[in-house]
């Protein structure tokens, strides 16, 4: 069954109401009997920036990968309980099929993963597989994506070269690129600049900055000061529970829980 | 590199230049009001600081919420704690307008005019230029302006104190009711403080642009 999960519906999308693109519901979670998420309820809105904060093994990476289902490919993985709406569409219904979804909800990962092909070839691949081949419509895709990922006047002159030679930041930022070309509505970025140096790390934010005007985007970060600049809303988790949620501007300048304050404040974790 | 928040900065930077023209402003109103008897200037100086006060409550927000999500640091760091600390005085400026508002009220209706001016035009003039040269320091980021101000307040302490000699004068005595005569020293020592006011300002200047305390 081809499920519909265009966002574009403007009723009741305004600003005082904003829309929740993703609602998870009383979701829990286990990697075989180890429970990674205990009852988590969150509204994620859209075209904001979410950030997902909390020490490691907290559960902000495996909440991330339920909303394109990426949790699948570990067989010991489950949702014990508890639902993922995207669009209105339980996600983990039967009817699903994964491939849409996943083209619907694009995903950057910690470490670029470009393909060993040519910078040309990493944002057309997606395209082939959907059965594209006319070549003005690749190349302008490719154009498109490439400007829209802040990378178009670093690379339009070698575009035929590998995206292996191309420095780790701008591998990150084609991988984006990449997730653009299949023109998902939602972009999951699972720890995106960890890996890069403060520079690189600049370029991914402002270009966070600039995606959040068309896409609506989930990021997990290790780095407080990174979802403090970036997010417009932030999720504090601590052993697998969603301690806070709300406005980024509240968890940084006046959170309600001690442990989000503690946490932010570098107490613990 | 240019970064999407660093436009805040510069909205922070032209929010308190308002600050500091409204501040101005009020001071100026508020003393050309008593020097020239004139009621209704001395009415809109006092009516006039509540916006001042809405607005450095604004400044220190935008400071505080910038410390808090934007990793400032060296310049961008000291801007805000100057802009905190400058909107601070600009807000203290625009008390004690409203102070010598209220005072040349009680005046000008009891009295009818001020009977004896003292140097309050000299030095309400004087005052007043060195309000608007601190906000021109930091406009112009001009140190040598700065450190100007810090000598030219001197001048303000010795007129006040000048009239606080005067009026305490037995002689002053059948000249001015006593009302009028301690109104005036208060009027003459509000004028001083935004004077002591201006200073901090240029103080905090320095500092912005040099990063000594």
């Amino acid at each position: 069954m081809n499920v519909n999960f265009q966002t574009d519906s403007k009723k009741s999308d305004t600003p005082s109401t904003p829309k929740a693109v993703i609602q998870a519901r009383d979701l829990d979670f286990s990697y075989g009997d180890s429970q990674a998420l205990f009852n988590i309820n969150m509204d994620i809105h859209k075209k904001e920036v979410t950030a997902f904060i909390g020490p490691s093994g907290c559960g902000k990476s495996t909440f991330l990968r339920c909303f394109n289902r990426m949790n699948d490919l570990i067989e010991i993985a489950k949702i014990k309980s508890g639902t993922i709406k995207i669009s209105d569409v339980d996600i983990y219904d039967k009817n699903v099929d994964v491939i849409e979804l996943r083209k619907h909800v694009g995903m950057v990962f910690q470490k670029s993963n470009p393909f060993p092909k040519s910078i040309y070839e990493n944002i057309a691949y997606g395209m082939r597989i959907q059965g594209i081949k006319n070549k003005k419509e690749l190349d302008e895709t490719v154009e498109t994506c490439l400007k829209g990922a802040a990378l178009w006047d670093e690379v339009k002159d070698r575009l035929n070269q590998s995206a292996l030679g191309l420095s780790g930041g701008q591998q990150q930022r084609l991988c984006i690129a990449r997730a653009l070309a299949v023109k998902p509505k939602i972009i999951l970025m699972d720890e995106p600049c960890s890996a890069l140096d403060p520079v690189a790390t600049a370029k991914v934010e402002e270009l966070i900055h600039k995606l959040k005007k068309q896409y609506t985007i989930v990021v997990v970060t290790h780095n407080m000061q990174q979802a403090a600049r970036v997010s417009d809303r932030t999720a504090f988790f601590y052993l697998g529970r969603l301690v806070e949620y709300g406005p980024t501007e509240q968890i940084f300048m006046n959170p309600e829980n001690p442990k989000t304050e503690a946490y932010v404040s570098g107490r613990f974790g | 590199m240019k970064r999407y928040f660093h436009k805040e900065l510069s909205e922070l930077k032209n929010k308190l230049i308002l600050l500091g023209e409204k501040s101005h402003g009020i001071a100026t109103l508020a003393i050309d009001g008593l020097l020239e008897n004139d009621l209704e200037k001395v009415n809109q100086a006092y009516g006039m600081d509540d916006y001042v006060d809405d607005l450095e409550m604004d400044i220190a927000h935008s400071c505080i919420r910038y410390m808090s999500l934007r990793s400032p640091v060296s310049s961008d760091l000291r801007l805000l704690l100057v802009a905190l600390k400058a909107s601070k005085d600009f807000e203290r400026i625009g008390d004690e307008a409203h102070s010598i508002a209220q005072k040349s009220c009680k005046l000008l209706t009891t009295e009818g005019s001020l009977k004896n001016s003292l140097d309050l035009r000299e030095m309400g003039t004087l005052t007043c230029q060195l309000v608007k040269d601190s906000i021109t320091c930091f406009v112009e980021e001009d140190i040598d302006k700065a450190f100007l101000i810090l000598k030219k307040d001197r001048e303000i302490d010795t007129i006040n104190q000048k009239h606080f000699d005067t009026l305490s004068d037995e002689a002053m005595r059948t000249e001015m009711s006593d009302a009028s005569r301690f109104n005036t020293m208060l009027i003459s020592k509000s004028i001083e403080r935004i004077g002591d006011h201006a200073k901090n300002i240029a103080r905090e200047v320095i500092f912005l642009l040099n990063g000594d305390q």
